[in-house]
């Protein structure tokens, strides 16, 4: 093999790695890309500190709110209000009514979801529930709010948006914040069953 | 190095007796013969699952399987037909044909050209043995969307896993072969542009596994961890994005099946060049369309997605990107129809199968522009159409030219004629098989029939019956091939080193069959 035959095949095995590298590269380059350009319904999921504007600069708009329940997730999950009339650029709160129908301690996770995608970039939440995890014991239920905000600047041909939460049962990955909490809420180890 | 070929007995020597010439062999005549066979009996294989698919689907209703064995059927088969078939083929054919056409003594790397075959074997072994494991074969298809391929994936998935880091390996370890040995080992006198076809097509087409197989390695590497260590790469109640998976793996997906058809091109254009008795047309315009297909293939990947939600601009954009294939595309097939004019033409097997490509491969290239079409792709999406749409690109495109090499260049390889008149008995049944099979399934398509689905509304029993029929005719056919095949290398009537009447390139000055090692001294290209 010769000089040149060596450096090529140096070139195409860092060309191998590199390209190995690349793909994982893409899972956040992905998620910069969706979050900047708002595509795809993501929403940014950190509480905004926006700060509401002039209300007579805003106009009416829909908020439709859906639940859907991922898979076997036996929980009872739905919005409190299906259908809200906001007007943009002031905070509004609304809830979503959740029941543990199970006879064991759970761990949820709501990923929520938004229509039109290019509505996402405007919405900002205070406050959600789809910010942390949902524990709740053997037949407990809880009102979740959710305090957002849409802003002035959103596109003049939306006025219906649709906002999706999808509850996931994620008890089986987290097994050890769910001991804990049973155990600074007084509960018996053993009754969160598996 | 050096030291050791001076001292290295000089004069020719022939294989090793027995297995082990095949086992420890670094000869690229030898592995190239190797892939040749290991292809053909995954593309039986894979061509059996095909039948069982198309057997249940020649009436409505469930006759045959169970729908979980179907979709293990579908997804084995376009996993084998794809890894195992098509590209070890035309890999098969880059080692016994690029170093004699470019005048060198071997590949560059003959030792990993040994392991990059001798692991295939292992892999599909792996693959095909899920079919006997718990919960079955692999089912989700061979694209293997998450989460289909991870939460609700049968256990065996891990085993599929490997197996496709194994043979990612062993492609990637080839394409290191086939560039270096291009690069470098190219005799005195043969630029760049002087090369033939097949090496130009084949030089791209490494480039491009190069950039690609290391992405799938990371899609299922990321499906692993997400199975197995807790990640949440596609799993969207971890933070994940199944719409991610899509992503990356069209990013490798779209480049593959270029990979698929780029060294097709190259054989086209050597069989209508030599029994035209012309020149090629448009040498180097031909090189540069298959170098701009090449770079367009990275930004079309979305157009396999059109319906997971995109934005209109992304819409439009791969929309476009993709029509734009169709310009260097259409200059390949303006270059081969211009080649074949007011030429001398006869009509051999390989010219006869490389006529068809030109004529079925156009016509998959159209339903293809067809699916680019964004709004019209929402009604096509997932149905029969895009089914006939890639069948027609793949088999009587990516099939057609590999049957056209092995015809063309067999009697090269073993230096015995095959039987001119199988040969066309083999190509006519093998082009009216294909027709019958995939032209009905346009229709069906159009008409809404959902593919990967066993069962179907009775609209479409007419056509999917004729389907069926026509696999089994292609099926059966080519039994006939492997006959032909097998009686060409026992015997027959001598070929001479051209074999054809104006055949243009190295391959033909050496004897058939060539000698064990050919152009230990390289040859001089003027």
């Amino acid at each position: 093999m010769n000089e040149g035959g060596k450096k090529t095949i140096k070139m195409l095995s860092l060309a191998v790695l590199g390209m190995f590298f690349f793909s994982f590269a893409l899972v956040p380059l992905y998620d910069v890309f969706c979050e900047v350009t708002g595509l795809n319904g993501k929403i940014d999921l950190s509480p905004s500190r926006i700060v509401e504007s002039d209300i007579s600069e805003g106009r009416d708009i829909t908020v439709q709110f859906v639940s859907h329940n991922n898979e076997q997730m036996p929980w009872d999950f739905g919005p409190s209000d299906e259908v809200i009339n906001i007007t943009t650029g002031k905070y509004y709160t609304a809830t979503y009514y959740v029941k543990n129908t199970t006879s064991k301690a759970m761990v949820a996770q709501a990923i929520p979801s938004v229509a039109p995608s290019n509505a996402a970039a405007h919405l900002k939440k205070l406050e959600c529930f789809c910010f942390e995890q949902q524990i709740l014991k053997p037949g407990e239920e809880a009102l979740l709010p959710v305090r957002l905000i849409f802003d002035n600047e959103l596109p003049d041909n939306i006025n219906n948006i649709v906002l999706s939460y999808t509850i996931f049962d994620v008890t089986e990955d987290n097994l050890d914040e769910l001991a804990s909490y049973m155990h600074e809420h007084g509960e018996d180890h053993h009754s969160m069953g598996s | 190095m050096s030291a050791v070929i001076e001292s290295h007995d000089d004069h020719h020597h022939g294989p090793a007796k027995g297995l082990t010439r095949w086992l420890f062999t670094t000869n690229h005549k030898d592995i190239g013969t190797l892939y040749l066979w290991f292809s053909f009996a995954m593309f039986l294989i894979g061509g059996a699952m095909a039948l069982v698919i198309r057997a249940e689907l020649f009436q409505p209703g469930m006759q045959i399987v169970e729908p979980e064995f179907y979709n293990q059927m579908l997804t084995l088969h376009g996993l084998i037909m794809v890894f195992g078939a098509v590209m070890p083929a035309f890999v098969g054919l880059a080692n016994w044909l690029v170093p004699m056409m470019v005048g060198a003594p071997d590949m560059a790397l003959p030792r990993m050209n040994n392991l990059s075959f001798w692991i295939l074997p292992f892999a599909f072994l792996m693959m095909l043995s899920s079919l006997f494991m718990e919960g079955g074969a692999p089912n989700f298809g061979w694209t293997f969307y998450a989460p289909l391929s991870t939460t609700y994936a049968p256990p065996s998935v891990t085993f599929f896993i490997f197996s496709v880091h194994i043979l990612g390996a062993s492609s990637i370890m080839g394409a290191i072969n086939v560039i270096v040995t291009i690069m470098n080992m190219r005799a005195p006198g043969m630029t760049l542009m002087k090369m033939p076809l097949f090496v130009w097509s084949w030089l791209i087409t490494a480039y491009l596994l190069i950039a690609v197989m290391p992405v799938l390695a990371g899609a299922v590497t990321m499906m692993l961890m997400d199975i197995h260590f807790g990640t949440s790469f596609f799993n969207a109640a971890g933070g994940g994005d199944p719409v991610l998976f899509q992503h990356i793996f069209w990013f490798f997906g779209h480049p593959e099946v270029y990979i698929m058809i780029l060294p097709a091109f190259g054989i086209v254009s050597h069989i209508i060049s030599t029994f035209s008795r012309k020149e090629l047309f448009g040498y180097s315009s031909m090189v540069w369309a298959m170098v701009s297909i090449a770079i367009l293939s990275f930004v079309v990947w979305a157009h396999h997605m059109f319906t997971v939600g995109m934005p209109l601009a992304a819409e439009l954009f791969f929309m476009w990107a993709t029509m734009l294939i169709a310009v260097p595309t259409g200059v390949k097939v303006f270059n081969w129809v211009a080649t074949m004019f007011r030429g001398s033409i006869t009509y051999e097997t390989p010219m006869l199968f490389a006529i068809a490509f030109v004529v079925l491969f156009t016509i998959g290239g159209f339903s293809g522009l067809m699916l680019a079409i964004t709004p019209a792709d929402f009604q096509y999406h997932d149905t029969y159409f895009v089914v006939a749409h890639f069948h027609y690109v793949l088999v009587p495109g990516a099939i057609f030219s590999i049957m056209a090499a092995v015809y063309y260049w067999l009697p090269k390889w073993c230096g015995n004629m095959y039987d001119e008149r199988l040969g066309r008995l083999h190509f006519w049944l093998s082009f009216i098989g294909v027709n019958v099979t995939f032209f009905p399934q346009h229709f069906i398509g159009l008409a809404g029939m959902p593919r990967r689905i066993p069962d179907y509304a009775l609209q479409f029993a007419d056509w999917n019956m004729v389907s069926t029929v026509g696999a089994f005719l292609f099926g059966a056919s080519q039994i006939l091939f492997l006959f032909i095949v097998v009686r060409t290398v026992m015997g027959g009537k001598k070929a001479t080193p051209e074999v054809w009447e104006g055949a243009q390139g190295l391959e033909w000055t050496v004897d058939s069959p060539p000698p064990y090692h050919t152009f230990s001294t390289p040859p001089e290209v003027k």
